[in-house]
């Protein structure tokens, strides 16, 4: 059974139709990544999965549960995670409390419990530092707890993004352009990155990238969006072959070619 | 550089037209030979100086010939004033050029000898202003707070006589004032030495790399605590009943900040109806203490506390449930709606037989504790600092809680926090509930204090108030709020000879601040922390800013 499924989800702003009757399966511990030109409702897809956007028509399953309709809030306790393409950090707060926030869900003080100072209390804010520290450590910022998200370099800013999201405990992620704007090397790294998440955390991935090459040494599953419907969907070399990506995608066969390498 | 000395110039002018120079020239800074409006216009030409030095290009001769130019200018430009107010008559426009402003800016000399004394004047003070930017800080800083310490002894003279008051420090007091003037020579002499001296030994301590520490740093800590509590429990008695009056009003806008501060401050929400709170809390305990017509429990004041604070509590929620998906700067005007909302209902006639209209509730009694009445301002005040002392300790703990970030992250984006599971709903129910309750126990102590309670007490201005001293403490920090409130609050009661231009000092101090420290006096732990990470010499760079507006808002 498939972790994410959407059925025949559309989603329309005024009269331009966003996503058409999209039918999208995501198996569990998959790296599922969603292509298309500008504007092909990538990032739609993503904000209404996250609950952002509500599909005008159309059902989302997550683990077999309707979640179309529901707050952001309560899909992200069902457990999925996002970043964003334009990374949205808290940005006039430290490193440490950018992952905090990240667990907050997971943690159950209330406020007079904070007030009070309970043994419960303390303890659980105890282990969520150690928690977070650990997942700083883990994504390579383990020396930067203190410093504001605001100063930290873009490619730190990345991580730390992903630290948060990693904090939420997800069982699916989604990545908007998780190597926009990286070198040959840093670029590189994310993918190596992206693999130990799925192998060793074992959660799924949906990714939404513009770098080809990427796309095509990460994913097991391509889908191939344009003007909101699906054109194409299969593995990576599938998709490649696939003339209508290719005439779609980027319009002349010569250029389509060497940009899909 | 001469559109520095400009600028500065026209300050001089607009404060001379305005008045506050004439009101300040009452005012001696040492008896007989200088005023507090000249130190202003003096200071003015010394600023010209100082600014166009620092921002001239080119080192060394270049900055002073700027700050020389400035200086100039900015006298040129005062002394012009002179000159025009002798040729056309400025009083029909300006009703404060009066001959008293005239005979001090002309110091009694024909128009073109002022104007040329004035430019001469500028020029010297511009190039000391210039000096002063050009020489390194550890010479200049002591010196700056040293004459800042003797202006402050004039200003603050009424409050320094009445901790003057007893008959044994009679000979002080004669020694440092003449009797019905200003501060004498040898006074504002000894002052100013032994600021400038204590200044530049602070500065020597601080700034040895090693410190040798006398006392472990935990005993330390105890003492500094010790001092502290020391000193905030003699501060009434050594001040009398009008400084302690002055306090326990810093003391209610400390309360009424720091509830605030959790919602603007934290969580982003700014809410410009927050008088709204304070006034539930006083007419809740007035209503259920008084025992005048409208009282209905007679109850005791420690019974009717936790019930307005409560009752500020359900209030909150209830004003943050229509506001819930309101953003920025739509917020503010929602929630000015509501502050006027309740005050113009307890005006209103048809709640007139419950609340009194505009007469309000009338003889509401002073809190007893164990047979000892809190009568006057002196008993109020430690009331004040207790109920002040448990609510910036909650407001702490809040701070550095689950809920305390998660109010920062809807602060920051809101979409993102509710994405990682942040309950948007709850959360910013729970800043407008407990910023409410704290501001309702304000309201509380602020009926006992009056003895009665009237919607006129409740104006708008006093939520603009409560927003400003938290942008001038530093958004989202608890000692901001403290430090917001004694220079926004308590030093205009204690200056209140210059009442009438309160708010004209209240402008320039925002706009100063925004422009020259956007992140307030004490920022928010945050960014100090990240101070520190950096271990930078960050530190001495905020303190003289800090002094700096600080002198500025005086």
């Amino acid at each position: 059974m498939p972790i994410l499924a959407t059925r025949r989800m559309t989603k329309r702003f005024g009269g331009l139709v966003a996503i058409r009757a999209l039918d999208l399966e995501v198996e569990e511990r998959s790296i599922h990544s969603v292509i298309g030109p500008n504007g092909a409702g990538k990032t739609t897809l993503f904000n209404c999965v996250t609950g952002f956007y509500r599909p005008d028509e159309g059902e989302i399953r997550f683990g077999g549960q309707r979640i179309d309709g529901l707050r952001p809030d309560e899909i992200a306790h069902l457990g999925i995670a996002r970043t964003y393409q334009n990374i949205r950090l808290f940005a006039n707060m430290t490193v440490l409390e950018n992952v905090l926030v990240g667990l907050h869900m997971h943690l159950r003080s209330t406020w007079v419990g904070a007030v009070v100072g309970s043994p419960a209390v303390r303890r659980e804010e105890r282990w969520a530092h150690g928690e977070a520290r650990r997942l700083l450590e883990f994504v390579g910022l383990g020396g930067r707890l203190n410093f504001l998200a605001r100063n930290l370099p873009y490619g730190e800013q990345r991580k730390l993004e992903l630290a948060r999201a990693l904090a939420t405990r997800p069982k699916l992620l989604l990545l908007d352009e998780p190597t926009a704007g990286m070198n040959p090397a840093e670029t590189q790294e994310m993918i190596q990155f992206i693999r130990r998440l799925r192998d060793e955390l074992g959660i799924t991935i949906l990714l939404i990238e513009h770098h080809m090459r990427v796309v095509m040494t990460i994913s097991d599953r391509v889908t191939v969006l344009d003007y909101g419907e699906k054109i194409s969907e299969g593995t990576p070399q599938q998709v490649q072959a696939d003339p209508r990506v290719i005439e779609a995608y980027l319009g002349t066969r010569k250029v389509a070619a060497e940009a899909l390498g | 550089m001469w559109r520095v000395g400009l600028v500065f110039g026209a300050v001089a002018c607009f404060l001379s037209l305005a008045g506050l120079v004439e009101a300040l020239h009452a005012r001696w800074v040492v008896d007989g030979w200088v005023s507090a409006g000249q130190v202003l216009l003096g200071s003015l030409l010394v600023g010209a100086g100082a600014v166009s030095a620092r921002r001239a290009r080119t080192p060394g001769v270049g900055r002073i010939g700027a700050g020389l130019v400035a200086g100039a200018t900015a006298g040129a430009t005062l002394g012009l004033l002179v000159w025009l107010s002798r040729q056309v008559d400025l009083r029909s426009v300006f009703v404060n050029a009066s001959p008293t402003l005239l005979q001090l800016l002309s110091a009694g000399r024909a128009p073109d000898e002022a104007w040329l004394g004035w430019t001469l004047l500028g020029i010297v003070l511009g190039g000391l202003g210039a000096g002063a930017a050009a020489a390194p800080r550890r010479a200049v800083g002591p010196l700056a707070t040293g004459l800042g310490t003797a202006v402050g002894l004039a200003l603050f003279q009424e409050l320094v006589l009445l901790v003057l008051q007893p008959e044994g420090l009679a000979p002080v007091r004669d020694w440092l004032f003449v009797a019905g003037g200003g501060p004498t020579v040898q006074g504002a002499a000894v002052v100013f030495a032994v600021a400038t001296g204590g200044a530049s030994v602070w500065q020597a301590v601080r700034a040895r790399p090693s410190r040798v520490a006398v006392l472990p740093p935990r005993v330390a800590r105890a003492v500094w605590v010790g001092v502290g509590l020391a000193a905030l429990a003699a501060l009434p008695v050594a001040g009398g009943p009008f400084v302690a009056q002055v306090l326990v009003i810093v003391g209610l806008y400390t309360l009424m900040g720091l509830g605030l501060n959790l919602e603007v401050g934290l969580a982003g929400l700014l809410d410009l109806g927050f008088v709204a709170f304070f006034a539930i809390g006083a007419y809740t305990v007035g209503l259920l203490t008084s025992v005048g017509e409208h009282g209905i429990a007679h109850w005791s004041f420690w019974a009717a506390v936790p019930v307005a604070v409560l009752v500020s509590l359900v209030a909150g929620v209830v004003l943050g449930i229509p506001v819930l998906g309101i953003r920025g700067d739509y917020l503010a005007i929602a929630t000015l709606g509501f502050g006027e909302i309740v005050r113009l209902l307890v005006l209103s006639d048809a709640l007139r037989p419950w609340v009194g209209g505009s007469q309000g509730v009338l003889a509401i009694p002073k809190p007893v504790l164990a047979g000892f009445e809190f009568s006057g301002p002196q008993h109020l005040y430690y009331l004040t600092v207790v109920a002040s002392a448990v609510v910036a300790f909650v407001a702490w703990r809040l701070q550095d809680s689950r809920l305390g970030r998660a109010w920062m992250a809807i602060r920051e984006d809101e979409d993102v926090a509710e994405a990682l599971g942040i309950n948007l709903v709850s959360v910013k129910l729970l800043a407008y509930g407990l910023g409410a309750a704290f501001a309702g126990m304000g309201g509380a102590i602020f009926a006992v204090m009056v003895g009665s309670v009237f919607p006129h007490s409740f104006q708008l201005l006093i939520s603009i108030q409560v927003v400003a001293l938290i942008i001038v403490g530093g958004m989202g920090s608890i000692p901001g709020v403290l430090v917001g409130s004694l220079i926004l609050i308590g030093l205009p009661e204690l200056l209140r000879e210059f009442g009438e231009f309160r708010f004209l000092v209240y402008g320039v101090a925002l706009v100063a601040m925004m422009l020259l420290r956007p992140e307030g006096l004490l920022p928010a732990a945050a960014q100090r922390r990240e101070l520190r990470a950096l271990e930078e010499g960050a530190e001495p760079v905020a303190v003289a800013a800090q002094e700096a507006v600080v002198e500025g808002g005086l």
